[in-house]
């Protein structure tokens, strides 16, 4: 208690302890650069997987990638709307089929070498599995996570270099996700000729053309980048960033607090309050774009009936939940997709907290007395979930109310994801985070009958043909205004039919030092620090 | 005794054969397939494919167990799945952060410990024995996760005397040498940076040391006690020699050594990773290592990472045992 209460004032006594050891001739920084100004300290819980965009598939990861590399285009600072970076236009033909790329003038990589569209080729072509013959680099350093998985392999039919700053796509159909997959960061672009001469170890000679340049890095301690001076773009503000991983949360913080830290992310809910008190901290708040969930397993019994998934979602108290768990740090979610993507419908009402109408249409559907089911649950905090048990049995106390007795199983995440992937489980928390902010990046992976098969991303096993239909038209559309009408059509029948109750949209948090400057969070939760300033 | 030394070493062979073959089989019945953990939450099925082939999880188990032992026998530990590092670039790089934990959490425990259980072996009752006494139960009973909390708080933030976590920065320019960051400093005869990397090391070694610190002043008094009412420290005493030299050279002498097993078997569990610490304090040791090993099914690092430990173990028994022979002039390793 007392721990907690003095956390919030600041760190009393320092300059008596700083005397105490200078005359002991022990004080030193804690960080080299620290001292010299202009290095910026990050902290977070893991380290990065490895610094080639292509392979990576854990955030940790792109949080250094997104420093070190771009792409052809960029998701702005406040949304995801996309603009140009390293293609300064592009142009569309009539058939929305062959995208032309146009490269700006004057981009260098880390090496020294310019950027052309071979590297744009390179960097791309390497990662596509259904081209025929392979590309010569395909799979050195290991799978390509993502490309797959945004569909890519069914959308591409060729990539050409028309010139040496032109690069033209040709699609085999229509596709709207296109764009904005271009500007996730598996598609940076990489130094072709780095990439070559390091093969299966570039992952730790990242070699890009972004406003950071690597410098080292301490596998499970920190990654230090640095200012890269012939960046096309304005320079970066710090002249150094280490990225220190810190994973218990409360170390973190007091990293933080002792003023060895400059930002950190990751922030729990329980020091909410101590940073708000503290006079040299800042804590940064901006909406995300993600979802936490609960699944119905529409191939278990009750939850094939409609009316038994309605009256779930009455029974269950979102704001409960946000005010109780999340400390207010996000949003009750009245559907699958944030209020802040792309043709979201945020006038669905959502189904409010009512447990007698949860009885009674339980009463309808023949349950007059409830029944038994499992709540699954992951054990350890994601992003969208910190206390993901603690949710649960929030959850189970809800359903208790209108009659559900609901077993509560967890499992490790690696376990769980296994198996709730092949629906073992009744309900089941689960959330997702935006890759390129698109609808389709929400709806189709969760609600598609494709995405059904086990290991299924849809773990509703929710299976409706006219959805099935919309979904494939959404992504083949480019008319802006068509998809809204597509995408609203299918959050309405989501909303009828209920596979999920959607918990919340949290908010993407951050805790800076007063120092920092300039840092923004973005929805997708990308960390860009070029623009930081930071005060001596 | 070289020829017991020799033995016990081949001895190691078949019980590290043993332990790979269990932790072979315990890591392929865990629940969670490595290639789907490996592959991501929405990963196509050609992806999670193209894992499995490359880890050789699609074929048959034992082929698999054969051709590892294999690779092993040619000292390939495989690469991490998950990080593609070669498994023994990854053990040279965390076993000697674990290894200078346990060295300095060892030497705080011993330098406390054991002077406390002779202390209070001298009067069993008195005061300073019921206070070192209660004290070593709060020791062994103190969550380790609390403890390191609190005096981080204490001595990082408040009072920042000490700074909060990591290994620091001083050493990293310094050529690693023995991977023992404070020992490379002195080496490289860079004094500064030894002593900011042993500021770092403090805190860490400090809150590991407290369990086998309590369990060897506990162990120390007991057996001190059990020393002082035997015949030949009667004897001592009757002799008229003073009762420091009765407690240190006659009672200790013997009472030390079960002291010595305990501390070695603290010592071999220490050096396998102590997870809180290393978790609380950011410490790229082995416990980490292994404990994200087994959240990510890296089945190469979690068999490397279980030899490892089983190794390190057999060794330090090893040592035990024959400083055990070169202190008791009863015993006689054949």
């Amino acid at each position: 208690m007392k721990l907690r209460r003095r956390i919030g004032r600041r760190p009393r006594g320092t300059w008596r302890a700083a005397f105490f050891l200078a005359t002991l001739g022990l004080a030193t920084s804690a960080a080299p650069a620290g001292a010299a100004g202009g290095t910026l300290r990050y902290g977070r819980g893991m380290d990065a997987v490895g610094l080639d965009p292509a392979h990576e598939s854990d955030g940790e990861s792109f949080k250094v990638c997104d420093n070190l590399y771009e792409g052809l285009v960029r998701f702005r600072d406040e949304d995801t709307r996309v603009e140009p970076c390293l293609a300064e236009s592009w142009d569309v033909d009539s058939t929305g089929t062959i995208w032309t790329f146009h490269l700006r003038d004057g981009v260098l990589f880390h090496c020294g070498k310019p950027l052309t569209a071979d590297a744009v080729e390179y960097s791309l072509a390497r990662q596509w599995s259904a081209r025929e013959p392979r590309h010569p680099a395909y799979g050195v350093g290991g799978p390509y996570p993502f490309w797959g998985y945004l569909g890519l392999d069914e959308t591409l039919a060729a990539i050409e270099v028309v010139g040496e700053r032109e690069i033209r796509f040709r699609l085999r159909e229509p596709s709207a996700p296109f764009l904005s997959n271009l500007a996730c960061n598996f598609a940076a672009i990489v130094c072709p000729d780095d990439a070559e001469e390091h093969g299966e170890e570039f992952f730790r000679h990242p070699c890009g053309t972004g406003p950071f340049a690597f410098e080292s890095w301490r596998r499970a301690e920190s990654i230090t980048i640095a200012r890269f001076e012939d960046y096309w773009g304005a320079p970066a503000g710090p002249e150094r960033v280490i990225f220190r991983s810190i994973p218990e949360n409360s170390t973190r913080f007091f990293e933080l607090l002792s003023g060895s830290l400059d930002l950190m992310d990751g922030v729990p809910p329980d020091d909410v309050g101590a940073i708000e008190k503290n006079r040299s901290l800042e804590l940064l708040k901006a909406p995300g774009m993600n979802v936490a969930y609960l699944a119905m397993n529409l191939d278990h019994q009750p939850f094939d009936d409609v009316r038994v998934r309605q009256a779930v979602n009455y029974a269950v108290d979102k704001r409960a939940i946000v005010d109780g768990l999340y400390a207010g740090l996000a949003e009750p979610a009245a559907g699958p997709v944030p209020p802040n993507v792309f043709a979201a419908r945020t006038d669905l009402a959502d189904y409010y907290h009512d447990p007698e109408k949860a009885k009674a249409l339980l009463r309808e559907a023949g349950y007059p007395d409830g029944f038994e089911t499992t709540l699954w649950t992951m054990t350890g905090p994601r992003p969208y979930m910190p206390q993901p048990l603690r949710v649960a049995q929030v959850l189970q106390a809800d359903l208790a109310s209108v009659g559900i007795h609901a077993n509560i199983v967890s499992y490790e995440w690696g376990t769980y994801l296994d198996r709730v992937h092949r629906g073992h489980h009744d309900l089941a928390l689960l959330g997702w985070q935006a890759d390129n902010g698109d609808p389709d990046n929400f709806l189709f992976v969760h609600f598609d009958e494709s995405a059904a098969r086990p290991p299924a991303g849809n773990i509703a096993f929710y299976r409706g043909e006219r959805v099935h239909e919309l979904l494939l038209e959404g992504q083949r559309t480019i008319d802006p205004e068509r998809r809204i009408a597509v995408y609203g059509e299918v959050q309405e029948i989501l909303h009828r039919d209920a596979p999920w109750v959607p918990l919340v949209h949290t908010l993407e948090i951050a805790a800076q030092s007063k120092r920092v400057s300039g840092y923004r969070l973005h929805p997708t939760g990308r960390v860009i620090l070029s623009g930081v300033e930071l005060a001596r | 005794m070289l020829g017991y030394v020799v033995r016990r070493i081949a001895w190691l062979a078949p019980t590290l054969f043993g332990v790979s073959l269990v932790t072979f089989f315990f890591v392929h019945w865990m629940p969670g397939d490595p290639a789907e953990i490996l592959a991501g939450e929405h990963a196509s099925p050609t992806l999670i494919a193209e894992i499995r082939h490359e880890l050789r999880l699609d074929r048959p188990l034992p082929e698999q167990y054969v051709r590892y032992l294999g690779d092993v026998a040619r000292g390939d530990l495989g690469r991490s799945a998950k990080t593609h590092e070669d498994v023994r670039d990854e053990i040279r790089r965390y076993f000697p952060a674990t290894a200078e934990l346990a060295l300095a959490a060892m030497t705080i425990a011993i330098a406390i410990g054991v002077p406390a259980g002779l202390v209070a072996a001298r009067r069993p009752g008195g005061w300073v024995d019921a206070t070192a006494t209660s004290i070593a139960s709060v020791g062994v009973s103190m969550p380790v996760f609390w403890l390191g909390l609190l005096l981080m708080y204490a001595l990082a933030v408040h009072w920042p005397i000490l700074p909060v976590s990591g290994r620091g920065f001083a050493a990293s320019e310094i050529e690693s040498r023995t991977g023992l960051v404070v020992l490379d400093a002195l080496l490289a005869r860079d004094f500064s940076a030894a002593a900011e990397s042993a500021r770092h090391l403090v805190l860490p070694a400090l809150v590991l040391g407290t369990v086998p610190m309590a369990v060897l002043a506990r162990m120390t008094r007991s057996s001190v006690v059990e020393a002082l009412g035997q015949d030949y420290v009667r004897t001592a005493r009757a002799k008229g020699l003073r009762e420091s030299t009765v407690l240190l050279r006659h009672a200790a002498r013997n009472g030390i050594l079960p002291t010595l097993t305990v501390a070695g078997l603290q010592f071999g569990a220490l050096l396998g990773g102590a997870i809180l610490t290393e978790t609380i304090f950011a410490w790229p040791g082995v416990g980490r290592w292994i404990v994200l090993a087994v959240e990510a099914r890296d089945v190469r690092v979690l068999q490397a990472g279980v030899l490892l430990i089983a190794l390190s173990f057999a060794l330090v028994n090893l040592l035990t045992d024959v400083l055990y022979a070169a202190l008791d002039p009863r015993i006689k390793l054949r």
